[in-house]
């Protein structure tokens, strides 16, 4: 089944800078993630397989997503996304994937070379799971591994539930054991 | 020979970045860059160098065409400044970041011979970066060179 953990975690990188695009991409390379880097939020959302028929599109991509079982369609575990881009913000590409049925669920992350407070805790109150400031540095990209096996325990749970019916109790001392790694990996 | 030859001018590299980081050109930024290269990416620092000079040219071109109009259109050249400093950050180029600083201040007042003294600023550090940055690929391709002589 599809149970078994992607041997790397695909992480999509969205700036519109070119060199930051080049420097997030070796930070996310140097801690062996598979990188994906486009320069918009439109160009992330197109990747994502989300457009602006967001409906009738999700629908499609739902259902071949479960037609196709095991393999995702896209395969991303994390967005992580430059705040200042022409067109779309990064606090827009939050909003919209958090509004996904699909991509809700994904962790993403803002990166902004300005410190605004108010900025920074609107995104962290919309759903978003770090903020960086740039330049980023290793130690930011660090930050992001417990966000990503989240993502592979909430997954676990989910064929365990599935799979052992009568034991409801199984996700708890899950999720218990998650808190405790996310503490040890900090 | 050629072992003692590499050994020197990788001296010679790591004494003249401590000079640029003594002076205030770079900053522990660039160190962070460094430290991302490694034998499976050998050319790292000098794509970035490279990606960031043309960038860079770009953009002091733009902002030099906005500011020659009677009316500066401070909004656009705000936001070319604020691209420059972006990168100048990213890269570790701590002077040129700090002049981007002044024209956007200077911007958002929108003093226009403010604007002019500053973006001269800019245009300075640049040339200063961008030679110095020269020089230090031209000592890498050396060692590179002889590296590959050995082999």
């Amino acid at each position: 089944m599809g149970m078994a953990a992607q041997t790397q975690f695909h992480v999509l990188a969205v700036d519109d800078s070119l060199i930051d695009r080049k420097l997030i991409e070796r930070l996310l390379k140097t801690s062996s993630y598979q990188v994906t880097a486009v320069d918009s939020g439109r160009k992330a959302l197109e990747f994502l397989g989300l457009n602006n028929h967001d409906n009738e599109d999700e629908e499609r991509n739902s259902s071949v997503a479960s037609v196709s079982s095991d393999d995702q369609q896209v395969g991303v575990n994390l967005i992580i996304t430059d705040y200042c881009m022409p067109g779309m913000t990064g606090y827009d590409l939050l909003r919209k994937i958090k509004q996904s049925s699909s991509f809700k669920d994904i962790p993403v992350v803002i990166m902004s070379s300005e410190n605004i407070p108010s900025r920074i805790n609107r995104c962290l109150e919309d759903g978003a799971e770090e903020f960086f400031l740039k330049p980023v540095q290793l130690s930011d990209v660090n930050k992001l591994r417990p966000h990503l096996m989240k993502g592979i325990r909430s997954d676990e749970n989910q064929s365990n539930i599935n799979k052992r019916k009568g034991m409801e109790d199984i996700h708890s001392p899950d999720r218990t054991r998650a808190r405790y790694n996310e503490l040890e990996v900090v | 020979m050629n072992q003692m030859a590499i050994a020197a001018l990788k001296n010679q590299y790591k004494s003249f970045v401590q000079s640029m980081f003594d002076e205030g050109v770079l900053d522990n930024q660039f160190s962070q860059l460094q430290d991302l290269q490694d034998s499976s990416n050998p050319n790292f620092v000098d794509e970035v160098i490279t990606l960031f000079c043309n960038d860079a040219e770009r953009i002091i071109t733009e902002m030099n065409r906005y500011l020659n109009y009677q009316n500066v259109d401070f909004s656009k050249l705000d936001s070319h400044v604020h691209q420059l400093k972006g990168s100048s950050s990213s890269i570790g180029a701590h002077r040129l970041k700090l002049a981007c600083v002044n024209l956007r201040q200077a911007s958002y007042e929108r003093n226009k011979e403010e604007c002019v003294e500053a973006f001269n600023s800019i245009r300075h550090e640049y040339c200063l970066l961008r030679s110095k940055f020269q020089f230090l690929m031209q000592i890498e391709r050396r060692i590179v060179a002889l590296e590959n002589n050995q082999q």
